[in-house]
């Protein structure tokens, strides 16, 4: 029997208007970076920056979206991997290798924080979890420190220092690697949600908790993958960021509020969106800082959130925001 | 045959309230059981009592052991709970959620997606519609069909009829009532629509506050003088 014929419009994500302007803002970048080879240079750097806080704000959106809280400590989680990291190193383990054994040294750091710190309180209050995720941020802070020391350290450059020449366009070797590792996680990352068994059950634990337990889900062992995940793609931004910043226990600080910026404009709930947002907010960053003559590096975060500032005020859910449509 | 569900003297509270009081109930393989009653009888919480999402005591045996654990033990044993508001996953495709309600389950779902199928043909065309723009109707039946995924030996069905239209309420049963016959489903229904409850299923519990002020075969229900006043109305 055919009950109903309606076709119904689903949202998904951006609506036209904002596709059609990340689309316009999209061939405005080709255009000028054909006829300007610094804006080129520009705007790849920009990408490469912007890959690092997507990848930052996706842990961020990550657990928001499964435990409904902002991990402040998300950063320093990073940071903390990226010292495991150097040890590795220093250990002898070649960088090369050193990267998925500190990516699953990562996925089980984030598990146990989960199940001792998290778990506990989840359903108690959320002003406790974020008092906890800022307790996570100090101890993290303080361990680092005390281990390894507050000054800098330095780690083998993962894509060396060549640049590559493109008609007259200089591009750093190490820009185009960030960028292309980035990606690839979070592809792979996309894929494991879309595609697999595990990735629906873990939207459908974060969504729906109660009736994801009723079709058999482990919803706390959902939950727990997911503080995993995050903690890796932060270790992947942890170790994209150490070649431009070095290591440094304050090293991730300023990247996660680039960070915090980037996913509440793509929406927070959106992981398409925070990408998009952390990739516009590095290539805006970055040339703005080279077009713009008195936006000098002092200023960078402070127009970074201008920026937020003005798309909320615009559109309050960000740019990627999601109105359920629901019938009841 | 003898009875695959098995409630004894169970208990229920949330937090300091008492729900249930020694409720006592019996399903038998491939028969149909509702639980009727007023608003707050227990009857819904007779049915969280069974899956273990909500605090209980008593005795509790399907398929000869114990039922033990939370939602996710219960769904493992091979009982599929239809909840309040249908447990749909709005916010996903129709084809994730009868993914979810295979979730249990290895192996592929070609076989079952089939038989969804026979039940449900509307579903193959809206299978990549999100679930929440579907119609109450149509919701009901994405959830009759993912409980289905499940391979389930007892639904749980708590309200399929909540607001339905007459028509729409009569397709659901007619459903259900398919379900049990072809596929050997045994059904435990909750329902406020005691008439349609009691045409549907074999044997009938009557809630009041908590306990189980009547029971017996429907139709012996049906023509009981406090049934007909309070519940059928006539």
């Amino acid at each position: 029997m055919r009950l109903v014929a309606r076709k119904t419009r689903v949202s998904t994500g951006a609506s036209v208007p904002v596709l059609i302007g990340i689309a316009a803002v999209c061939v405005f970048l080709v255009i000028g970076s054909l006829r300007s080879d610094i804006f080129a240079q520009q705007t790849v750097a920009g990408l490469s920056q912007g890959a690092v806080f997507a990848s930052l704000a996706l842990a961020l959106v990550l657990i928001y979206r499964a435990t409904e809280v902002i991990n402040f400590a998300q950063g320093e989680m990073a940071m903390l991997t990226t010292y495991i990291a150097y040890q590795l190193t220093i250990w002898g383990v070649t960088y090369w290798v050193a990267f998925p054994l500190t990516l699953l040294i990562s996925f089980a750091l984030g598990i146990f924080i989960y199940g001792v710190f998290i778990r506990p309180v989840q359903h108690r209050s959320v002003i406790a979890l974020v008092i906890i995720t800022v307790g996570l941020f100090i101890l993290i802070d303080g361990l680092v420190t005390w281990k390894w020391g507050a000054d800098l350290k330095f780690m083998q450059a993962p894509f060396g220092n060549q640049v590559y020449h493109a008609g007259g366009v200089a591009f750093a070797r190490q820009d185009i690697g960030v960028l292309a590792v980035t990606i690839v996680s979070v592809v792979l990352l996309w894929g494991l949600f879309q595609f697999t068994k595990l990735g629906l059950a873990m939207r459908a634990a974060a969504l729906r908790p109660a009736a994801a337990a009723l079709v058999g889900v482990r919803v706390d062992w959902m939950l727990a993958v997911g503080w995993g995940l995050a903690a890796v793609l932060g270790a992947v931004a942890g170790l994209m960021t150490e070649p431009t910043q070095f290591l440094q226990p304050t090293m991730m600080q300023a990247v996660l509020l680039y960070s915090f910026a980037a996913a509440v404009l793509g929406g927070l709930e959106s992981p398409a969106g925070s990408v998009v947002g952390g990739l516009a907010l590095g290539v805006f960053l970055n040339l703005v800082g080279q077009y713009v003559g008195w936006a000098t590096s002092e200023l960078r975060l402070p127009i970074a959130f201008v920026v937020l500032l003005i798309v909320l005020l615009l559109k309050p859910n960000g740019l990627f925001g999601r109105k359920q449509v629901r019938r009841v | 045959m003898g009875a695959l569900l098995q409630l004894e003297d169970v208990d229920a509270r949330y937090g300091p309230i008492q729900a249930l009081h020694g409720v006592s109930l019996s399903v038998a393989e491939g028969e149909i059981a509702a639980v009727l009653g007023a608003n707050g009888a227990g009857k819904t919480t007779t049915l969280r009592a069974v899956s273990g999402t909500v605090r209980r005591s008593g005795t509790l045996t399907f398929d000869g052991r114990p039922l033990r654990g939370g939602a996710e033990a219960t769904a493992r044993r091979g009982i599929a709970h239809v909840p309040e508001g249908r447990g749909t996953f709005a916010e996903l495709t129709v084809s994730e959620n009868l993914r979810l309600g295979a979730y249990t389950r290895r192996g592929g779902l070609k076989d079952d997606t089939a038989r969804v199928q026979q039940y449900f043909p509307w579903i193959e065309e809206r299978k990549s519609q999100q679930a929440g723009t579907l119609s109450g109707g149509e919701q009901q039946m994405l959830a009759l069909a993912r409980a289905f995924m499940q391979r389930p030996r007892m639904l749980l069905l708590d309200e399929p009829s909540l607001g339905l239209a007459p028509l729409l309420v009569t397709e659901i049963f007619r459903i259900i009532r398919e379900l049990n016959e072809h596929e050997g489903l045994t059904v435990l229904v909750v329902e406020q629509n005691a008439h349609i409850a009691l045409q549907l299923a074999s044997t009938a519990y009557v809630l009041e506050v908590g306990r189980v002020a009547l029971s017996g075969p429907s139709n012996e229900l049906q023509q009981h003088e406090s049934v007909r006043r309070s519940y059928l109305g006539y």
